[in-house]
């Protein structure tokens, strides 16, 4: 499993880099959407990687990692998912109001002169 | 120990207070102007007062103030809220340049747009929170806060430039914070805890394989404070984005930077002291030589700048670098000087943000309608002037200078003595206080940066004080001194106190120089002695554990 995550996290970063250095501000939208979900990947896989087991702590069963995940990370990625929709989504407006002032969407708001 | 008194849940109020303002704002609608307007200067004013009372607390207190438990859970689980003397001055600067803004905005820009003032609180309490704070996490939560508050903000007023200056501004810092989350991760995984302190005190065990993952760990965040701070090469976003915003809003804005350079400050005297064993003074060279790197290109870029916004936000950027290449040394004298020179060039940055639109309105008058482009800065001999005051043989003697004017330049002078460092306001005393750090003998041999860099800083930071001291120059004798009448501009009494007020902070901290600098040892002593922080919060007691049996 740790490979799998580890190429998924690694496709997902390489493309959004790739999209936010582009020209085009959704691109860059996109590209930052892209680079959110992998580090939020990224922040499940510091904590255990573990199949079928849980965060809530379950009377009669020791309270360490082999018999449940760590509970941390999945708050931080709850967190995380909650602030960069947020901020992506106010993005989003930027990039529409950016669209209507100046009828581009570079993200210079204006085609760079050859 | 009994359960806390009132005075002790004081340390929350720099918090729930603008939240609680910005919550009324938002209920109170955007139709009832004067309310929106008093109930937030109330708030601002209150706001401020705490931050006073709680840094009179603080000098008054032990080495480390306080700590409190908003949730009352031990410390390493729960969130912790951890006051010290930087924590203190930087909780007033913040509240001072926010009731400032918010003073200046009274006269006409807080109705620009819609939801001025609840941004402003909600920026207010993500700088509080954020220096308040004692888990990483946490910081990135306040972080998030002020940004997603100061991009409402940047936006304030409308318009392209500031529409595409927001849009470059909000995609750098989405992208710091990724960066910030990932650092955050890391650290987690190595160390498996959030609170700062609790990670301090856990570095030294870490087993030397993990020791690249941490240090790796620590770099990316790092990059990320360094972004906020506007470190050289991380900073072309700032100049256009702070001289697109409102003049209010760019004020603010200038403590913005200051969180990355306490971020870094806080995390890396923590966790990364000369004790730290395999990670000593871990990114000290770094700090060092990108600060000079930082503060040159601030200065270099000061001279480059034809409008006053522009320059106002390179002398942030010199500011930013100064204080990072001080705190890469590491050394008590040194970083107490910095948090002098931080203190004054905060206030005068502010100051001078208020100060810069006072300006270009009075240029706007003599040229109605207001130009496009900005007329070249004189350079050290304007050619095409022909102007001399001899040409039309009018008497300049006994003339009278219109109020406005005189209240300009006099407020433009002390800005300009304060930013560039010169005698004898307070920036002379924050530099002279580095410089003379610099030149002492070193007490002990090992140290980051050898003597190569101090004399190198020692060289930068004079230099750059002449840079500065030269374009500001060329801006006033194009401000003040250019040849042609001009109308006087009109200027409020709302306008003029907040400039005036935070002038007059720079011109007391010369006259009180003494205690400031007291109180700056002291804190700069704190925060190189971080055993004393991580006793202090890992020794806090719930309201449960400190209760009597």
């Amino acid at each position: 499993m740790e490979v799998v995550i580890s190429l998924v996290v690694g496709v997902l970063v390489a493309s959004g880099v790739w999209l936010v250095l582009r020209p085009r501000t959704f691109q860059v939208l996109i590209g930052l959407s892209l680079l959110s979900y992998a580090v939020n990947l990224f922040i499940f896989s510091v904590g255990s990687l573990a199949i079928d087991m849980e965060p809530i702590v379950r009377a009669g069963v020791p309270a360490d990692l082999l018999h449940y995940t760590d509970p941390i990370p999945q708050a931080l990625v709850l967190t995380a998912i909650v602030i960069s929709f947020a901020t992506t989504a106010l993005f989003l407006v930027v990039l529409l109001a950016l669209r209507g002032l100046t009828d581009s969407d570079h993200v210079d708001g204006e085609e760079e002169r050859p | 120990m009994t359960a806390p008194a009132w005075s002790d849940h004081l340390l929350v109020a720099p918090v729930l207070l603008p939240l609680a303002t910005a919550a009324l704002l938002l209920m109170l609608g955007e139709q009832r102007r004067t309310a929106r307007a008093a109930v937030s200067v109330v708030s601002t004013l209150l706001g401020l007062a705490i931050a006073v009372a709680l840094l009179l607390h603080v000098d008054a207190s032990g080495p480390i103030g306080r700590v409190y438990l908003p949730g009352d859970w031990p410390v390493p689980f729960g969130i912790v809220l951890a006051l010290d003397r930087l924590a203190a001055l930087l909780l007033v600067l913040g509240a001072a340049a926010g009731a400032a803004a918010l003073c200046f905005s009274l006269a006409r820009w807080h109705r620009a747009g819609v939801h001025f003032h609840p941004l402003l609180q909600l920026q207010l309490m993500g700088l509080a929170g954020a220096f308040l704070t004692g888990d990483l996490f946490n910081l990135f939560v306040f972080f998030e806060v002020l940004l997603a508050a100061s991009y409402g903000l940047l936006l304030h007023g409308g318009g392209a430039a500031r529409v595409r200056t927001s849009l470059h501004y909000i995609a750098i810092n989405l992208f710091a914070s990724l960066l910030f989350l990932i650092g955050v991760a890391l650290l987690y995984g190595v160390t498996g805890t959030l609170n700062m302190a609790d990670i301090a005190a856990r570095l030294p065990h870490v087993p030397a394989a993990d020791r690249g993952l941490l240090h790796a760990g620590a770099a990316i965040l790092g990059v990320a404070f360094l972004a906020k701070a506007a470190a050289w090469p991380l900073n072309s976003w700032l100049p256009p984005a702070y001289a697109a915003a409102s003049a209010p809003v760019a004020g603010v804005f200038a403590m913005l930077t200051k969180v990355g350079v306490y971020a870094v400050l806080r995390l890396w005297s923590l966790c990364f002291p000369e004790t730290a064993g395999g990670s000593a003074l871990f990114g000290g060279d770094v700090l060092v030589w990108g600060g000079m790197a930082t503060l040159a290109f601030g200065a270099i870029g000061m001279l480059s700048s034809q409008q006053l916004g522009r320059l106002v936000g390179f002398s942030i950027i010199a500011t930013s670098g100064t204080l990072l290449a001080a705190i890469g040394f590491g050394r008590p004298a040194l970083t107490a000087a910095a948090l002098f020179y931080l203190a004054s060039s905060t206030l005068a940055a502010v100051a001078m943000y208020l100060l810069v639109e006072l300006l270009e309105r009075a240029r706007e008058e003599e040229t109605d309608p207001p130009l496009e482009v900005t007329e070249p800065l004189p350079f050290f001999v304007d050619a095409r002037s022909q102007a001399n005051l001899d040409d039309h043989e009018v008497p300049v003697v006994g003339r009278p200078v219109p109020a406005a004017v005189a209240f300009l330049g006099v407020a433009f002078v002390i800005g300009a003595l304060v930013v560039a460092g010169l005698p004898p306001l307070s920036g002379f005393v924050g530099k002279m206080a580095m410089l003379a750090a610099l030149v002492e003998p070193e007490r002990a041999a090992v140290t980051a940066a050898g003597a190569a860099a101090r004399w190198m800083l020692f060289g930068v930071l004079v230099v750059s004080g002449l840079l500065s001291a030269i374009a500001l120059m060329r801006v006033g004798i194009r401000q003040f001194w250019s040849p042609q009448s001009r109308p006087a501009p009109h200027l409020r009494i709302v306008e003029c106190v907040p400039i005036g007020v935070l002038l007059g902070a720079c011109v007391l901290l010369v006259v009180r120089g003494e205690p400031a600098l007291r109180f700056l040892n002291d804190a700069a002593d704190g925060l190189h002695r971080p055993e004393l922080y991580i006793d202090a919060v890992r020794g806090a007691r719930t309201v449960g554990q400190s209760r009597p049996q």
